[in-house]
């Protein structure tokens, strides 16, 4: 209020001027111009507030994305180890069968520990050996496999190959473990640094691309986690999502907007459509959890679950976005189609839905793109259980990439910081990626009438 | 066979019977179209959807009931002695559906247990081979009816209009159906708890730890459940939100909507909407790794004892969620104020910002209250951030540095895992469940009948 009230004083003041002097205002008088000094400096004072408001906000954001950029990049490189790995016959195919079955089967970790010990041979004690497996992931025997299934003569020769590394050798290699504090404050111990600074000085360390990230499930380790396990379960549960509430949105759109008499019905529909819109999301989780798992007794954790939850919560976005959509389009088509002799609905399928469509698809996309983001609900339903298996269906149990990102975060190991953030950049490029389809679609199909 | 391909199956059908409709249609107009009262597309579109619509009907029915009667089928021939003990009883059917689906064989069970199993695992199969048989001779048999039914007269035009009426009014019931689902699920489980909890001790009592011992001498072998200082920590952090969002959100509105030129516009609006669009797991772990931390670390500093889980952390957080939340509804409210108030106030030789403050705030402060209760009511839902960025003690404190839990942090950790549906731990969840949705759906109610009072006051 002061600078009403200066405002006034200002008026106050020219009134006394006036009065006193019985001639006209002097605007120029120092005391008037004083004031007006002191409003524009309220004025400028306003201004800033606002600029200050939105450079916090942009501030956030940038922060946001460099704390999650800057934690995260180091989880697309893996460290890899070389070792020089003796292909034992006598361990892998002792009878020489050739059968893949009796080669599957072997040890090949033991391989790998052999030449863990070959290369460290002063390791002599039970502790410090298992300390020296470390370095190896417990993932790189499956890898070893693969490769002599592939090619069986390697069987009985020497190779030198990279193996992928155990998670801490990771962390050291990429700089989040600090080798020069205390060593009780660390993970790794001071022999286990001395090894690693061993096989650098040999070049036997060396970051690769971690292609493993994409390809693979969720793991306890993680140097072998990865997000497609997620990817999919989160692309079936949207695919069952989209499935339902896109045709009902849709007509329920088409319904409210073009069809339904103003009445009672009508009335109550409405008010639950922008109601449900408000919910809170883990509301529906709970609506999943006694109706999906208690009453209809689906299966916990299966991406139809999921599907059915969020669609419910969607729901609501997608009727809004086609009701606006379906109410942009001129009554002037409509009375032509009507009046060349078209019926109701004949007019609302040849003409106001594949007008309105660019419409209701972009709030549909962005629809889903919030269904993608959500963790709640999905909580509720079992969606959090440990999975290895890649889901082949949506039937089968399944975990979605933000519940991921949660399960991730709450890990203990320092290197699943990486991992998570690194799932978090997924996640947002899967966004970025269909927020910017919805803004190319309604830029290239926008329709001025 | 699985639900996809049998879905594909009913589609295939579907497809098949258009086809056949429309043959029919065009074999009885003799060439002629004039001689049928609808287009053959008509005719075909009336067969496929009476070919469909029962089997999907059909499907869904058997959906609803097909878990509930198969337990009740299994639960049936368990002894009694089983059947008198709930705890068994749920272990019993644990352990049944494991076997069932050939998980069972580490399990050590009577072998009541293991027969019911194997019966599960037959009563399955035979369900669905039921639900196939039921499903595809209801799309055939719509199919037949439906096919013998056409005429060079009959209607089918308005018949398929009709059904197409129907269809789109259950679809809009849909919207009715989900909050009368949601209203009943959350009351059943809560009077369930309010069975074995006082209503009034949930509400009013200041103690909270659902933790039920295992054993009956453990201290608080009842467990706790005043649900008062999870009502406090979740409105210190909304407190918290609103102080970040509410501010920044309102002058960032009035900047974008009075001072900044388009070229500012066109890039800073779409930059604050991202910050809507970011998942709320994303804001959690922004919350717990990057400013939990930050705040310990500087609290210290200042000699402060900031705990790794405060309140401030997870509402300094939501509150930078909700900024674009507040800045674009009150971006709608304040530029709906009539124009000529603005020219009035301009006239008299106010400034901008006089006129601001002075003129549009105050005409547009209803809308703007409006638009706070429902920041205030998504703060009051929202669960990722809290879940992952402020604890789990139920500390009942106005301090912002202490870690507080609120009513959604408790849903999820009272749900995730295993869960006994008998249990008074559970159930409540559900009993908050309640009050987060009533508390949510009221301030909703309120801030758009405020809201929308206000638009009709310029209207």
């Amino acid at each position: 209020m002061t600078d009403m009230a200066s405002l006034m004083e200002d008026r106050a003041a020219a009134k006394v001027i006036s009065d006193n002097l019985r001639k006209p205002v002097d605007w120029d008088s120092p005391k008037i111009a004083r004031n007006i000094k002191k409003r524009y400096a309220a004025e400028r004072r306003f201004k800033i507030y606002g600029l200050v408001a939105i450079g916090i906000a942009l501030l956030a954001l940038c922060m946001l994305a460099t704390s999650i950029g800057s934690k995260g990049y180091s989880a697309f490189y893996q460290t890899y180890v070389q070792l020089e790995v003796h292909f034992d016959p006598a361990v892998i195919d002792p009878d020489g069968t050739g059968d893949p079955a009796v080669i599957g089967r072997a040890n090949f970790d033991g391989l790998i520990k052999q030449s863990l010990r070959d290369r460290f041979p002063d390791v002599t004690s039970r502790s410090d050996k298992r300390d020296l497996y470390g370095i190896v992931s417990g993932g790189a025997s499956y890898d070893l496999r693969e490769r002599v299934l592939e090619n069986p003569s390697l069987i009985g020769q020497t190779r030198t190959i990279w193996l992928i590394s155990g998670d801490d050798f990771d962390m050291l290699n990429k700089g989040y473990i600090d080798p020069t504090v205390a060593e009780g404050d660390r993970r790794l111990n001071d022999q286990e640094v001395s090894w690693y600074n061993d096989l650098v000085e040999a070049g036997a360390v060396e970051k690769q691309f971690h292609t493993r990230f994409f390809t693979s499930g969720d793991s306890r380790e993680p140097e072998l986690a990865g997000i497609w396990g997620a990817a999919v379960g989160s692309f079936y549960t949207l695919l069952v999502t989209l499935a339902l509430s896109f045709p009902i949105g849709v007509l329920a759109a088409v319904y409210l907007e073009e069809f339904a008499p103003k009445n009672r019905f009508t009335q109550i529909v409405e008010v639950n459509i922008n109601n449900l819109a408000a919910v809170p999301s883990i509301v529906f989780g709970l609506l999943g959890l006694e109706v999906y798992l208690n009453v209809m007794h689906l299966p916990r954790s299966a991406p139809v679950v999921g599907g059915l939850t969020l669609a419910l919560m969607t729901l609501p976005t997608i009727i809004i976005a086609s009701r606006a959509a379906i109410k942009a389009v001129p009554p002037s088509i409509r009375q032509a189609a009507l009046g060349l002799g078209a019926s109701p609905v004949q007019t609302v399928t040849h003409h106001v839905l594949p007008l309105a469509m660019p419409g209701i698809l972009t709030g549909t996309i962005i629809g889903m793109a919030q269904a993608l983001g959500e963790t709640a609900p999905l909580l509720m339903i079992g969606m959090v259980a440990f999975i290895v298996d890649i889901p082949g269906g949506a039937l089968d149990p399944a975990t979605v990439l933000p519940v991921q990102i949660y399960l991730w975060a709450d890990s203990p190991e320092r290197a699943f910081v990486e991992k998570t953030s690194a799932a978090i950049m997924v996640l947002l490029a899967f966004l970025v990626l269909m927020n910017g389809l919805a803004v190319y679609l309604r830029k290239k199909f926008e329709r001025k009438w | 066979m699985s639900l996809s391909f049998l879905l594909l199956a009913v589609a295939a059908l579907c497809a098949l019977s258009f086809y056949f409709g429309r043959q029919r249609a065009v074999a009885l107009s003799g060439g002629r179209h004039s001689n049928l009262h609808s287009l053959p597309v008509h005719y075909g579109a009336y067969t496929a959807a009476w070919c469909g619509l029962p089997a999907l009907a059909l499907l869904l029915i058997w959906y609803m009931f097909q878990g509930s009667v198969i337990e009740a089928l299994i639960v049936s021939d368990l002894p009694q002695e089983i059947l008198d003990d709930s705890g068994r009883l749920s272990l019993a059917l644990n352990s049944i559906s494991l076997i069932a689906a050939g998980n069972g064989q580490h399990l050590t069970v009577e072998p009541e247990i293991v027969d019911a199993g194997r019966r599960l695992a037959n009563i399955q199969t035979i369900a669905n081979a039921a639900l196939v048989v039921v499903m595809l001779s209801g799309a055939v048999l719509g199919l037949s009816l439906s096919y013998r039914k056409i005429t060079a007269d009959m209607r089918a035009r308005n018949n398929i209009e009709r059904i197409a009426r129907y269809v789109m009014i259950a679809c809009s019931a849909i919207a009715i159906l989900s909050t009368v689902g949601i209203v009943f699920s959350l009351l059943f489980e809560a009077l369930h708890f309010f069975t074995k909890i006082n209503p009034l001790e949930f509400l009013f009592g200041l103690e909270w730890s659902p933790q039920t011992a295992i054993r009956a001498d453990q201290v608080a072998s009842e467990g706790a459940f005043g649900a008062i200082p999870l009502f406090v920590g979740t409105l210190l952090i909304t407190l918290i939100a609103m102080c970040v969002a509410v501010p920044i959100g309102l002058f960032s509105a009035i900047y974008m909507g009075e001072y900044a030129s388009p070229k500012f516009r066109a890039i800073a609006k779409p930059a604050l909407e991202i910050l809507a669009g970011v998942p709320t797991v994303v804001y959690g772990f922004f919350a717990a790794l990057t400013v939990a931390p930050f705040l310990r670390d500087n609290g210290a500093i200042l000699g402060l004892d900031v705990s790794s889980e405060s309140a401030l952390a997870a509402g300094l957080v939501m509150g930078i969620m909700i900024i674009p939340f507040v800045s674009s509804l009150s971006d709608d409210v304040m530029s709906q104020v009539p124009k000529s108030l603005r020219d009035g106030s301009y006239g008299l030789g106010a400034t901008k910002s006089e006129t601001i403050r002075n003129v549009i705030f105050p005409a547009a402060l209803p809308g703007i209250v409006g638009a706070v209760l429902l920041a205030v009511s998504r703060a009051i839902g929202e669960t990722m951030i809290v879940v992952m960025a402020a604890g789990l003690a139920a500390n009942m404190t106005a301090n912002p540095l202490q870690a507080v839990t609120t009513v959604t942090v408790q849903i999820v950790t009272l749900l995730v895992g295993d869960q006994e549906f008998d249990s008074a731990k559970t159930l409540s969840a559900f009993a908050l469940g309640l009050v987060l949705f009533l508390v949510t759906l009221g301030l909703n109610v309120f801030a758009l009948k405020v809201v929308q009072k206000y638009r009709e006051k310029y209207d």
